[in-house]
């Protein structure tokens, strides 16, 4: 499930190990300890793990990690003292309708993306729980000390642990929870978009939904552009000038059969028209001979699923390549300029038509306000580049 | 989850509420607004919010590079009338709301009297990983 895509580049990685902590979760819960306690426990296990596993691989790994999360649990039932007995006590009183009776850990997944939970914990949770991470890594992960992840993650547990088992989140907020984590990861040495695939890829073999397929589909194929999205230095390089050779042609065709198996089904959802964009795009040999007019009726459906701004803002650009510039800037002209990526959207529309004076002040306007560094290089280079200024260094003159 | 730095000025900010400068504050005042900072940043770190903080000395000059193999060049003490950064306090929070509640917290420090100082912080998001998908 998935294994090919989650431990690239991780040497601390123990194969094998992050797959089984759900389902040890999972097993001591059905003992009867509660969600929090098994969670704990189960961390605790994994620490240990990545510790002793590389010089003593045990023969059992999952029965190696129940037990060491039992005795976890014990270990922290002695040293909590006799407050914590009594909780213990009624741990191991099963809770009513509250232990999950199968073995599967899909009600981990929806726990975790809890709606009463933020989406930084949710995320966070997520990983800690599903995608077997420890405290540390998930710290570094997201650029903050880990005694504040490790707060973050325990407060979301302290918010849950009232929730019974049998009525989490319901299949949306799990699929947000994996979207914001494919797309909003830092690239450090946790590779969280591959995480989020190997664990929406975990999710597709527990539940049948249409969206779950959709999303797995969409995370493949903008995964499959990974290493051309990115020039030297870190420079991004937009969809129009990637080398499609860089592109994974596997996860393209995964991608596109998982989207046309789903698209079948007749139950439209915003993810998998997001795929069936991508797909259109991947399908191309060149950016030339992108089918436009086919993308724009996706992101026609894109907006009466979500009306958003920021989808009515990228149909206005789809909009722009298939009719013509002026097309999509009347069609830019009716929604929200605060909207994010609109200045750069207007500028790209004024260039392609030919309005070069009101192009380059826009794409330095966009470069005042984008969220991210690359993004406000890559804007401010296209400034510099209508002005034809030579060379490039000069980081003020965008931005005048 | 977006991070903002929250700035706090020795001078240059507009005139706060409370503006008694801090030089004429009584040593219990003093002690009241450093425990009220310390406690601040506790409930952080609680909450799950918290990346690092420091304060400023007042000390301090520009420095810059003056060519290959020559030492740096520097102009000091700052100007009297140059925007000084007192301390700062990065934070990690789930929206721009919260960044701006947590920095109108922080502006309630005791000043004078024990009254809220409603000092100016200045908020300023950090720039974020390009997100994947954009189109």
């Amino acid at each position: 499930m998935g294994r090919e895509v989650s431990h690239e580049g991780d040497p601390m990685e123990e194969p094998g190990l992050r797959e089984r902590v759900p389902h040890v979760v999972n097993t001591l819960v059905r003992r009867g300890l509660s969600f929090v306690a098994a969670e704990d426990a189960v961390q605790a296990a994994l620490v240990r793990a990545v510790e002793v596993w590389p010089q003593d691989p045990p023969g059992n790994p999952t029965g190696w990690l129940v037990t060491a999360a039992w005795r976890a649990f014990l270990d922290q039932v002695r040293s909590d003292g006799a407050r914590a007995l009594r909780e213990e006590r009624s741990a191991v009183e099963p809770q009513p309708g509250a232990a999950p009776s199968r073995d599967d850990t899909l009600w981990l997944y929806f726990l975790c993306a809890h709606p009463a939970l933020t989406p930084s914990s949710a995320v966070a949770l997520t990983l800690r729980a599903v995608g077997g991470l420890t405290t540390r890594q998930i710290a570094e992960a997201y650029l903050v000390p880990e005694a504040t992840m490790a707060q973050r993650i325990s407060r979301a547990k302290q918010r849950i642990a009232g929730v019974g088992l049998d009525r989490p989140g319901t299949v949306t907020t799990v699929l947000r929870v994996l979207y914001l984590l494919f797309n909003e990861g830092y690239s450090g040495d946790i590779d969280l978009a591959a995480e989020a695939i190997r664990l929406t890829r975990q999710l597709t073999a527990q539940i049948d939904e249409t969206e779950v397929s959709g999303l797995l589909a969409l995370m493949l194929l903008h995964h499959a552009r990974r290493e051309a999205r990115t020039g030297t230095g870190g420079r991004l390089v937009p969809l129009s000038e990637q080398d499609r050779g860089l592109w994974d042609t596997r996860l393209i065709a995964e991608g596109i059969d998982l989207l046309q198996k789903a698209l079948a089904r007749e139950r439209r959802g915003e993810y998998q028209v997001q795929a069936a964009i991508a797909a259109l795009h991947a399908d191309a040999p060149s950016a030339e001979e992108t089918d436009w007019p086919q993308i724009v009726e996706w992101y026609d459906d894109l907006v009466a699923l979500t009306g958003s701004d920021v989808v009515r803002t990228n149909r206005a650009v789809a909009l722009g390549e298939a009719e013509g510039p002026r097309a999509g800037l009347a069609a830019l002209a009716a929604i929200d300029g605060t909207t994010p990526r609109y200045a750069a959207a207007s500028a790209y529309l004024h260039e392609r038509a030919g309005d070069l004076d009101i192009a380059a002040p826009a794409y330095a306007e966009a470069a005042r306000r984008a969220t991210s560094e690359a993004e406000r290089v890559h804007l401010e280079r296209q400034a510099v580049r209508l002005r034809g200024v030579q060379g490039w260094g000069r980081s003020g003159e965008g931005s005048t | 989850m977006p991070k903002y730095l929250l700035l706090k000025h020795y001078r240059g900010g507009k005139t706060p509420l409370n503006d008694v400068p801090g030089d004429q504050w009584t040593a219990s005042e003093w002690e009241a607004h450093v425990a009220y900072m310390d406690e601040f940043a506790d409930r952080l770190r609680d909450s799950g919010e918290f990346v690092a903080s420091a304060a400023l000395a007042m000390d301090g000059e520009w420095v810059r590079y003056d060519g290959e193999g020559r030492p740096p060049v520097t102009d000091g003490p700052f100007a009297e009338t140059k925007d000084l950064v007192a301390g700062w306090m990065l934070i990690d929070v789930d929206s721009y709301d919260r960044a701006l509640g947590l920095a109108s917290d922080l502006s309630a420090a005791p000043g004078a009297g024990g009254r809220p100082l409603g000092e100016w912080l200045e908020v300023r998001p950090v720039m974020e990983p390009a997100p994947t998908m954009t189109e």
